[in-house]
């Protein structure tokens, strides 16, 4: 059973840093996920009062505060229309309302759970977390980083011009996707992440420019190769190894196919 | 103990709570017996309750955070609720009734958000909300049957 022997509501990310240096404390979020496991939590740190609930924007980012819940990120207009509604399907199959109502971006994002939707559509756009002391890392990096001490204060999303679509599979909705797929073009560079493999989402750049001659049947089959090799995919209940991999090689197939409007 | 004050059902609420108590413990000790224990892993609704307006789900959420906001359970809604749940019985889509409040405050939330929803748009703001007996369609059958009385009263 999940216990909590102290609740703070932290006054100041400065506060909130001090008490998270004790182990046996916990920042939470959300709390959706944290709830369900069996430990016991010194003193819960709530930083539900520090305004990182909004979502910011400027002529070059998006400024999504940690607290930001599924829900604000799948009804947000701008967002949605600079990601062609790419963060709105990333996120609308996640359990319920009730359930996008609490989730948060931030726990989300520094859960790096496996399963994550988000972390997975994120990773296709450009996209950067603000650490309280870490400062400001590429999600990329970030999501390869083991979890630490530090607080995850907002997710920036620079405005570079992108061209972004989502996928995943899911064997019923609202269930945990058996396979996510997000792919971007971003400067004319392809870029394609996977999660749900069923580990954490890893993202694959077209650097070695298979794609660069152009997006057709011949470049999408091997480029779909190409990202079913490099990326590792693995055997759970929802689905095996084999079935992923083939999953992941559809989904970027039709992602390419949409966002270059062959089909 | 943390002392909180809140607001459930329009009446100021001040009480001593654990940290780690959740609110649908709470809401049960205040007497809100429409609020109902189900999976408790974030999956079935049945605890949906109303906090500043918006649904969340009472067995996943804190005490602690509720305080200072404005807490409704369908104790507090029986009037808005009164205007469709007839709707819903009608097409024996209540059954064994278990999901029903839960059910009940989504759709308050839902027609709050969406006054006129597509069947899309109920099929998708109701996801959240799991029941055992009706296959949903009946639900569906009677939200719709109510949307389409409402709007013709109007004509």
């Amino acid at each position: 059973m999940f216990t909590i022997q102290k609740y703070v509501c932290a006054s100041s990310l400065e506060e909130a840093y001090e008490l998270n240096q004790d182990k046996n404390n916990k920042i939470i979020a959300g709390m959706l996920w944290m709830r369900l496991g069996k430990g016991k939590v010194n003193t819960a740190i709530d930083i539900s009062g520090l305004g990182l609930d909004t979502i910011e924007e400027d002529d070059e980012k998006f400024s999504i505060g940690a607290m930001v819940s599924l829900r604000t990120l799948e009804k947000h207009e701008s967002l949605n229309s600079y990601t062609n509604n790419a963060v709105c399907n990333a996120v609308k199959d996640i359990v319920g309302v009730q359930f996008r109502n609490q989730a948060t971006i931030g726990g989300s994002i520094w859960g790096r759970f496996g399963f994550s939707d988000v972390l997975t559509v994120f990773l296709a756009l450009d996209t950067y977390v603000e650490l309280y002391k870490g400062g400001i890392v590429p999600l990329s990096k970030f999501a390869e980083l083991k979890e630490d001490n530090d607080i995850l204060v907002r997710i920036i999303v620079k405005k570079t011009p992108i061209k972004v679509t989502y996928r995943a599979v899911r064997a019923q909705k609202t269930d945990f996707p058996v396979l996510t797929c997000a792919t971007s073009i971003i400067n004319g560079v392809v870029r394609t992440s996977v999660g749900a493999r069923p580990g954490r989402a890893k993202l694959v750049i077209d650097n070695s420019g298979i794609l660069f001659s152009g997006i057709n049947e011949d470049s999408i089959t091997k480029f779909t190769s190409y990202v079913a090799d490099t990326i590792p995919t693995s055997k759970n209940l929802r689905g095996s190894a084999e079935y992923r991999t083939h999953l992941a090689k559809v989904l970027l197939s039709r992602n390419l196919e949409e966002l270059e409007g062959l089909k | 103990m943390i002392d909180i004050t809140l607001t459930l059902n329009g009446k100021k609420i001040s009480d001593s709570v654990e940290p780690d108590s959740i609110l649908l413990d709470f809401l049960r000790d205040h007497k809100c017996y429409s609020v109902k224990r189900g999976c408790e892993t974030t999956n079935c609704g049945l605890c949906t309750v109303l906090m500043d307006d918006m649904p969340v789900l009472s067995c996943s959420m804190l005490t602690a955070r509720a305080n200072g906001h404005k807490i409704l359970t369908l104790e507090g809604l029986q009037e808005e609720a009164s205007e469709f749940v007839g709707f819903i019985a009608d097409q024996g889509a209540d059954q064994c009734g278990f999901c029903n409040p839960g059910f009940v405050m989504n759709t308050i939330a839902l027609l709050r958000e969406y006054p006129d929803p597509t069947d899309d748009e109920i099929k998708s703001f109701l996801a959240g909300n799991l029941c055992r007996c009706s296959g949903y369609e009946g639900q569906l059958r009677g939200i719709r049957n109510f949307l389409n009385s409402r709007s013709k009263e109007a004509k």
